[in-house]
């Protein structure tokens, strides 16, 4: 078997869509933590285009992109399938995957504003996650239907991090009663084995997440921002 | 009744890549060509709730959206020429530039030109290092990359050449302007773009309407 490593970073909910997808199918890695934002030769090596984790090498050949390592990981070890076989449900799970990636930010937003801004970017996160709550969970237990998938594994973070990220911005934006299905989802995803096993420490992320926020808001105060 | 329908618009870029894919595996289909700008059609809005974009590929009634999630299904739903190759570690390169294209330069649609032209002329760069010792994107053949770069050939160079600005000139990008040539006269390629100066037309009216409205927003 070919050598398995992972370049990522503790804080970053990129590595763990990547931590989850190997533990899931049981493959074996090294684990390689970047001291970010100082970046490693090799990661450099490794990912010269955008610089990031978390990289994906196996057998000595490099993959970058969380979502292109998912889909790398599901073809190469078969084993504990994490996408639909039907051809129609495949395009389904592809399309909410790249929905995950492209509204990553705005769900994002309210932790970098405040005020009036911020309450505008509450908004806008309410209806990204009202269309997960109406049009991608349906009723099943998953996104990817009675067992987790790729689609679960991309939204992922919204189960742990995104409550984190709440708590640090002054907001609290998915609740029981406004979008049940996802708060349900939320519950059924940490208690996951492998997912309950393989989180970071709540109380590291929050401290990162406070400094963060405290540089980000900072520079929105300087009257002429650098 | 047609099996495969496609809801699409002549002048997008998003929408020929599916022509082109479905043509290199010589799908037939029925094209519904949606007026984008004015009034889309209540069939695409139900078949796209989430973007109500084009295009949607209509498969024995179930409906496909997003263009790269459509060249993936067709690639794996009908025989004939590899859109994606076989091997897994290819596969993820072909998704990394596929991606890089989509984020970077498309991105650029409806900036202001010149600072689509700077961001651009970074990941051009990037890009022109990919075609090493390469004909297409995808080797002897074309393949994904070079279907969604279609972009690059029409849609970002017209705005670039209205506004008077050279971006890709031979100089800076001898691989990449080859592989325009090779592309463009590409017959499944050259087919399956809109002509030329209907495109031009379209970009002109765009700038007019924008340069219109800016102009009411400061009265």
């Amino acid at each position: 078997m070919e050598e398995v490593k992972l370049y990522g970073f503790g804080p970053s909910p990129f590595s763990y869509r990547v931590i989850w997808a190997l533990k899931l199918k049981g493959v074996k890695y090294e684990y390689i933590e970047e001291n970010l934002p100082m970046k490693s030769p090799k990661l450099l090596q490794h990912n010269p285009v955008h610089k990031k984790v978390p990289v994906l090498v196996h057998g000595g050949k490099p993959i970058s992109e969380s979502l292109v390592i998912l889909e790398y990981i599901e073809e190469t070890w078969p084993e504990n399938p994490l996408l639909p076989k039907d051809a129609h449900e495949k395009a389904m799970a592809r399309f909410w995957i790249r929905f995950a990636e492209d509204k990553y930010p705005t769900l994002n937003t309210f932790f970098r504003t405040v005020g009036q801004d911020q309450q505008l970017a509450i908004k806008e996160a309410l209806k990204v996650l009202q269309i997960l709550e109406d049009q991608a969970l349906g009723n099943n237990k998953f996104f990817n239907g009675n067992t987790v998938g790729l689609v679960d594994i991309s939204f992922g973070w919204l189960a742990y991090w995104f409550d984190c990220i709440e708590e640090t911005a002054g907001a609290k934006i998915i609740k029981s009663n406004n979008l049940p299905r996802l708060h349900e989802w939320i519950k059924n995803f940490k208690q996951i084995p492998v997912i309950q096993e393989n989180l970071p420490s709540r109380d590291k992320l929050l401290a990162y997440l406070k400094t963060k926020r405290e540089k980000i808001l900072s520079c929105i105060f300087i009257p002429n921002g650098h | 009744m047609a099996e495969v329908k496609l809801f699409g618009s002549s002048g997008s870029p998003f929408s020929r890549r599916i022509e082109v894919a479905l043509k290199m595996k010589g799908v037939e289909y029925e094209f519904i060509e949606e007026d984008v700008y004015n009034k889309k059609s209540p069939l695409l809005l139900k078949y796209n709730p989430v973007h109500k974009k084009v295009p949607v590929l209509l498969h024995n009634g179930k409906p496909i959206c997003e263009s790269v999630v459509i060249l993936e299904y067709i690639d794996e739903t009908w025989e004939g020429p590899s859109i994606l190759p076989k091997d897994p570690y290819e596969r993820a390169m072909v998704r990394f530039w596929v991606k890089f294209l989509d984020e970077k330069l498309v991105r650029s649609i409806g900036e202001e030109q010149e600072k689509a032209k700077e961001e651009a002329t970074e990941f051009l760069k990037i890009l022109e290092g990919t075609l090493s010792g390469k004909k297409f994107f995808g080797g002897d053949s074309i393949g994904m990359v070079d279907i969604v770069a279609n972009f690059i050939a029409y849609w970002f160079m017209i705005p670039q050449e209205l506004a008077g600005i050279d971006v890709l000139t031979k100089e800076k990008f001898p691989k990449l302007n080859e592989w325009m040539n090779e592309y463009l006269n590409c017959s499944i390629i050259k087919e399956n773009l809109p002509l030329k100066d209907k495109l031009t037309a379209l970009f002109q009216a765009r700038f007019q309407a924008f340069a219109a409205a800016a102009a009411a927003s400061v009265k």
